[in-house]
């Protein structure tokens, strides 16, 4: 196949980016996503050319480093899929191809397609975690979980923290990334005792990091590769309201 | 100074005449560790804040060691190339993770554990180290649970199990197909818990680019700001390095592609010694090559065997046939065949061989002619095709996503590919290297795995080293030390630096024609073709000769577009291909030294008539710790003899 490939060129954060179109041939169907720019980047780097800068790093669609959106779509047109997962079998010979890094104010971009992704860790650190100090776990059969509850968990768990629902929402809202961990956690007996501070002390994080509300457009459950579901949203919700009344209400608030 | 660094650092674990000691505890070996514990010094809970411990790697072994030593009070600054600790590669690993629970009554225990690890490792792993992994094994179970970890469960509410990798216990606990992910975010939340308290400070995006050695201990890294380019110092207490194996040696592996060797070769070159290179896991069932383009292999998680047929077609002139067309009594399950014991879940090295057998007599499928079937035929009418797709639904949609085959209509085609290594640092039973201060953990070192690992065994040893063996063990350390001896002020730091900024400027001002990655393809081919699944005295020689001319050319005509004070993914590629270059030729050299076959390493020379591995007891039951000789300097063998105590060396069989 041959493609057009329009590609985002920007230096680092301060620097103006612009489109850049390059020409590819020879790229087969059953190269992956990844293995096409890696085709342009040796050709670049063959004309003495600066290659792409994207980020990258299992190629199998499970640690969220890859990114991108391509011809508008968050991880491109392949419904529960990666970036590094997407093939060109997807593409037609002749396509043109727009590709762009994952936009929105809390995700800075680095160097072309690369985004800094930091305030998903912060997001962590405010409380998505179960406070267990190494060694002091009881033995783990000694708390039963059903099964119906560690299947939904692990449903929430399955978030790669990519990043897709953000470049797909139109507000750059984080709820969907924000829910699942939550979601997890709360779901589970091991987090009941820090539920209500985990969720309203990731929320409020989560809104410091200036990421957007959600106004119900559900473009992040479309994108998301994990095909995680927005239910999560509305129960976190529930949980965030609940937890702030009570907050008000009986625990004095914290400086 | 090569001479003192080399002097110093044998005072603490090498003796004369190239022996090693691995300060193992002695007596009765259920009791070992718990002595040894006993026997450790500690550290005063308000001394601890004084001493600062550099951790580099993010992955099960380092996020858990930097999670707990924080916990515990000590300074810690915790490294990663990655954008985010949560995207290491443990990240990756599928199948799941062992355990001497025994919660399925089925006979298992801790000795059961114990002795399946040191004899699928082919007798080449040290009993001490061995045992303690499978004792710490529980522990692990329940700190995960306690962390919110979604385990797979039965509807009573209790853990779920299964048997893996031909395990004859279900002692594996897994969250579906994705139990590294689950057990790394569990070690990732912890670490983020001491980042938000200020007792971790995280360093995304940078990689270590040397390590610092003072007075023969090790005390710092250097380091590059992946987004910046700044060059930076960094000084410690002591330097733990989890930072994964060097499958990526050989460019195509089921590795991320940011794997890499760096640290540990930068660690041996400083004196560091690295053991049994050779041992290299090639995993049986990965999604076959499909193009010159392949960037890296996909693994489909070894649970697969459980209720898939590994088969050929019997005859050479059916290969082209659609698999449909092949009736049963022209194909060749050649695993039932051969081992009717084990069948399809014969160990790792094992099937990978068989494959290869195949394949080399002109029996292999698909286009390359390099793979076999894996069929699910059987299973979907033994079970109902609900069954398999809840056991192995999200497997079978990546094999469909990658190659567009459906394998509920056809059966899957997979090859071995590079997957693990068991070789890595040298270190003792404390998990440090023979330089002192230097803590080496998970797939970095080479201690508990011996010449092959079992499946479900290395999300369990990163966790064990890190959440509970090296916290102990470099507290010990610690307490032999006075914090904060060295400052960046010292010779030897500001030596370290300027050593790396000339490497950078080398690199980027070689001005060549090929780019990093060619190189890298070029050697991975190599190491593939001479020191992979089956080696040769020919073969390696000729590795011998070709690594050496192929870095030569690396130095002369590599292409590094771009500065350093940028972020820059050619120079790091650069980099990494630079010190694979030079560590490739090691683990050569180590294959060739060892004139037998065991685990992993399978030389031609040395093998059955019915062409299995033949093990070399008499003359190769040691660990081969490599010194490094300085440039254009051949390394010094250290030995470290294993005496087995506990379990009897037999020749493995799973006929
Ligand atoms: S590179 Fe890991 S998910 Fe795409």
């Amino acid at each position: 196949m041959k493609l057009k490939v329009h590609v985002w060129r920007q230096a680092n954060a301060s620097s103006k980016g612009k489109f850049e179109t390059h020409e590819v041939s020879d790229i087969s169907p059953d190269m992956s996503f990844l293995e096409m720019l890696d085709v342009l980047n040796e050709e670049l780097v063959d004309h003495e050319k600066e290659p792409v800068a994207f980020d990258h790093d299992c190629r199998e669609g499970i640690c969220g480093t890859c990114s991108l959106v391509i011809n508008g779509e968050a991880h491109g047109p392949q419904r529960a899929a990666t970036t590094c997962q997407l093939h060109m079998r997807k593409f037609d010979d002749g396509d043109e191809i727009w590709v762009e890094p994952f936009r929105a104010g809390a995700f800075p971009v680095i160097r072309d397609l690369v985004v800094d992704r930091k305030a998903f860790d912060r997001i962590i650190q405010a409380g998505g975690f179960i406070t267990a100090r190494t060694g002091s776990a009881c033995d783990a059969n000694e708390i039963p979980v059903s099964k119906e509850i560690a299947d939904r968990a692990m449903d929430a768990a399955a978030c790669i923290g990519c990043g897709a629902c953000v470049a797909a929402c139109p507000n750059a809202s984080a709820m969907l990334f924000t829910a699942a961990k939550v979601r997890h956690l709360n779901m589970m007996p091991q987090g009941q005792p820090e539920r209500e501070v985990r969720v309203r002390n990731m929320v409020s994080q989560m809104d410091a990091e200036g990421f957007g509300a959600c106004s119900n457009h559900f473009e992040c459950e479309a994108a998301c590769p994990k095909e995680i579901s927005v239910e999560f949203i509305a129960e976190m919700n529930r949980e965030f309201l609940g937890a702030m009344v009570k907050a008000d209400n009986t625990v004095p608030k914290r400086g | 100074m090569n001479a003192e660094r080399t002097s110093s650092a044998k005072d603490a674990s090498a003796g004369g005449n190239g022996t090693l000691n691995s300060h193992c505890p002695t007596g009765p070996i259920e009791t070992r560790w718990d002595k040894h514990r006993f026997d450790m010094k500690l550290i005063n809970p308000a001394n601890k804040r004084k001493y600062n411990v550099i951790v580099v790697g993010s992955g099960l072994a380092g996020a858990a060691a930097s999670a707990t030593m924080g916990e515990l009070g000590y300074n810690v600054d915790c490294f990663c190339y990655q954008d985010s600790p949560r995207r290491a590669h443990s990240i990756a690993a599928q199948g799941g993770i062992n355990a001497a629970k025994n919660y399925q009554n089925d006979g298992d225990s801790v000795f059961r554990l114990f002795y399946d690890t040191v004899k699928g490792g082919d007798y080449r792993a040290r009993e001490s180290n061995v045992y303690r992994l499978a004792q710490v094994s529980v522990n692990i179970i329940d700190q995960c649970a306690a962390q919110g970890v979604p385990f797979a469960r039965e509807y009573g509410g209790l853990l779920a199990n299964r048997s893996f990798g031909g395990a004859q216990v279900s002692r594996t606990f897994y969250a579906r197909g994705q139990t590294g992910q689950q057990l790394l975010l569990g070690a990732y939340q912890a670490l983020e818990r001491q980042i938000a308290t200020g007792k971790v400070t995280m360093h995304p995006r940078t990689e270590m680019l040397e390590l610092i050695v003072v007075d023969g201990r090790a005390r710092g890294i250097v380091t590059r700001d992946m987004v910046s380019g700044e060059i930076k110092t960094h000084v410690a207490d002591c330097v733990v390095l989890a930072t994964g194996g060097y499958g990526n040696a050989f460019y195509l592996s089921t590795n991320a592609k940011g794997c890499n060797a760096m640290a540990i070769w930068r660690a041996h070159r400083k004196g560091a010694f690295l053991a049994n290179p050779c041992f290299t896991q090639i995993h049986p069932t990965c999604i076959p090559v499909k193009g010159k383009y392949q960037s890296k292999l996909t693994l489909m998680s070894e649970s697969l065997r459980n209720d898939g047929r590994v088969w050929v077609p019997k005859y050479e002139d059916d290969i082209g046939k659609a698999p449909g067309d092949i009736p049963e009594e022209e194909r060749d399950y050649y695993l039932e065949r051969r081992y009717p014991a084990f069948g399809n879940l014969v160990p790792r090295d094992v099937a990978s061989r068989a494959a290869k057998a195949v394949c080399d007599e002109g029996r292999g499928v698909g286009s390359t002619g390099l793979g076999v079937y894996l069929d699910f035929e059987e299973a979907v009418g033994r079970l109902g095709k609900q069954a398999v797709s809840e056991r192995y639904g999200n497997l079978f949609d990546m094999y469909h996503h990658i190659t567009d085959e459906d394998p509920y209509a056809v059966p899957m085609r997979i090859f071995p590919a590079v997957h693990y290594t068991m070789g890595g640092l040298w270190v003792d039973y404390n998990l440090m290297s023979n330089l002192p201060g230097l803590f080496v953990l998970g797939e970095a070192n080479f201690s508990d795995h011996g010449a092959n690992r079992l499946g479900a065994s290395a999300l369990m040893q990163g966790l064990a080293d890190g959440y509970f063996v090296a916290p102990s063990t470099v507290a010990n350390y610690l307490a032999t030390v006075t914090p904060g001896a060295v400052d960046k002020g010292h010779e030897d730091v500001k030596a370290a630096r300027s050593t790396v900024k000339e490497r950078v400027s080398k690199l980027l001002g070689v001005g060549g024609k090929r780019s990093p990655d060619s190189f890298h393809r070029e050697l991975g081919l190599l190491c593939w073709d001479k020191c992979g699944m089956a080696r040769s005295e020919s073969g390696l020689k000729d590795a011998l000769e070709k690594i050496p001319a192929l870095r030569e050319e690396f130095w002369e005509n590599v292409r590094v577009m771009g500065t350093g004070e940028q972020f820059n993914q050619e120079l790091e590629k650069a980099g990494r291909v630079a010190d694979f270059l030079e560590f490739s030729e090691l683990m050569v050299r180590d294959a060739l030294n060892r004139e037998e076959s065991c685990g992993g390493h399978f030389r031609e020379e040395h093998a059955t008539e019915e062409g299995e591995a033949k093990r070399n007891d008499e003359d190769f039951c040691y660990v081969a710790a490599w010194e490094h000789g300085g440039d254009g300097n051949e390394p010094k063998l250290h030995k470290e003899a294993l005496n087995y105590e506990y379990c009897k060396l037999t020749q493995r069989s799973y006929k």
